[in-house]
């Protein structure tokens, strides 16, 4: 098993710890889901992997030359901004072959002309298609129609049959459920 | 000998008008168009601070925008929210204004610098429009992936290893330079005219970034072509022609 991501007891934070002790693994080719309760910490720990969040104690190992995408909630700044979808994915280095349809066609639109579930999973996309070998999502189905989600949990499949690990972050636990090979629970009551 | 007189002031505006608003589409994608104005009040403040002490203006003017734009980063975190910037335009103002109430020599080229008098451009006005240009516009193609990542998808940008400090602070530098570059020929805001209103105008109507830069240099190119050849029949200051005829512009197409 070729492993990306460990920790070991994490607790991690920004001015104070905000999460319980964590240990986790992510493997290459592996989709691993991080539920809970809103405010037990799960998007702090996609932010202390990322090496945004401060690590309070124990420790986080990562592959030697490891390249990590991070998808946040933050919606990106593209409103009044003349940026096509295809020069959004040029940015990331994202390539444009498996996007459904009803984005493909419009590619070269301006960002801020589309509606906010295509902008969303465009903006997604440009992340979840960059070079990288794991990919952190934070809710990634927010904003996605019954289409979007099926879409997003087949390519997952896909990103992770091509060798890349995933760790999501999610309330919606059909989707969950339905793309993860592992699920790890954080519980809102050992969360001081 | 009448052509070469308006020559040099004709070319040194053109190529101001195709760097200012390129460099505008940057501070437009990263919220910063205040500091275009105060790099132009410290850079005016600096040039009559030069000719007091017997130095060259336009040294003066490019050395305290420099320093302006060096300088801002350092104190971004403590004066956020465009405090920084509007410190700098104050500061930078009211040093010029005291300046050339003060010193007599210098009440003249005050006057030039706020009014915009293109006319008495020359070649050594030129030429470091020439040169500087070009060398900014391949600088700015140059930084621009790295601009727009940076803006769009911070964390991303960190994640790769890419280093935000030295792509900040180096495009703040530029951006200094460049409006130091240009208060000397078309004046303060002149040169804040060419930088703000071509990008806004394009932000809204272009369909992509490129056709965005495009879009701002073409509204810029005609607009100052021209209030040059109304300037100067009307035999007015160039500045605020530049600028009443971009100010139209805007109110007709937003």
């Amino acid at each position: 098993m070729n492993l990306l991501l460990r920790t070991e007891q994490l607790v991690a934070g920004w001015q104070q710890p905000a999460t319980q002790p964590l240990d986790l693994t992510v493997a290459a080719g592996e989709i691993v889901g991080l539920t809970g309760p809103n405010g037990v910490g799960k998007s702090t720990l996609l932010a202390a992997f990322a090496g945004r969040a401060k690590v309070f104690s124990g420790r986080i190992e990562q592959a030697d030359g490891l390249r990590i995408a991070l998808q946040t909630q933050d919606v990106p700044p593209v409103v009044g901004l003349p940026l096509s979808g295809r020069e959004l994915l040029a940015l990331t280095g994202a390539g444009a072959d498996g996007l459904p349809a009803w984005l493909a066609d419009r590619l070269d639109s301006r960002l801020d002309k589309l509606s906010g579930g295509q902008r969303h999973y465009l903006t997604l996309w440009a992340i979840l298609q960059a070079p990288a070998d794991l990919v952190l999502l934070d809710e990634p189905t927010n904003n996605l129609d019954v289409a979007g989600v099926a879409h997003l949990t087949a390519h997952l499949r896909d990103r992770a049959a091509a060798g890349a690990g995933l760790l999501v972050v999610s309330h919606d636990t059909a989707f969950v459920e339905a793309v993860c090979d592992r699920v790890i629970a954080l519980r809102g009551k050992d969360v001081g | 000998m009448s052509a070469e007189l308006f020559l040099f002031p004709f070319l040194t505006g053109l190529g101001l008008a195709i760097l200012l608003p390129a460099l505008g589409c940057y501070l437009r994608l990263r919220d910063e168009w205040l500091a275009a104005l105060a790099y132009s009040h410290v850079a005016a403040a600096g040039a009559l601070l030069a000719l007091v002490a017997g130095m060259a203006p336009v040294l003066g003017g490019l050395a305290t925008a420099a320093l302006a734009g060096a300088g801002r980063r350092l104190f971004a975190r403590r004066l956020s929210g465009g405090a920084g910037d509007a410190l700098l335009l104050l500061g930078g103002w009211a040093g010029a204004i005291l300046l050339a109430a003060n010193a007599p020599m210098a009440e003249r080229l005050g006057h030039a610098l706020f009014d915009g008098q293109l006319y008495f451009a020359g070649r050594e006005q030129l030429w470091p429009v020439a040169v500087g240009g070009i060398v900014a516009l391949i600088a700015l193609r140059a930084l621009s992936p790295r601009l727009l990542l940076a803006r769009v998808y911070p964390d991303l940008f960190r994640l790769r290893g890419l280093s935000v400090w030295p792509i900040q602070a180096g495009f703040d530098l530029l951006a200094a330079l460049c409006l130091a570059l240009a208060t000397m020929s078309l004046g303060v805001m002149g040169a804040f005219a060419l930088v703000f209103i071509p990008p806004w105008l394009a932000f809204r109507r272009a369909a992509n970034w490129r056709s965005g830069l495009r879009w701002a240099v073409a509204i810029s190119l005609v607009a100052y072509v021209v209030a040059f050849a109304l300037a100067l029949w009307l035999d007015q200051p160039f500045g605020p022609v530049l600028a009443v005829l971009l100010v139209l512009a805007g109110l007709l197409v937003a």
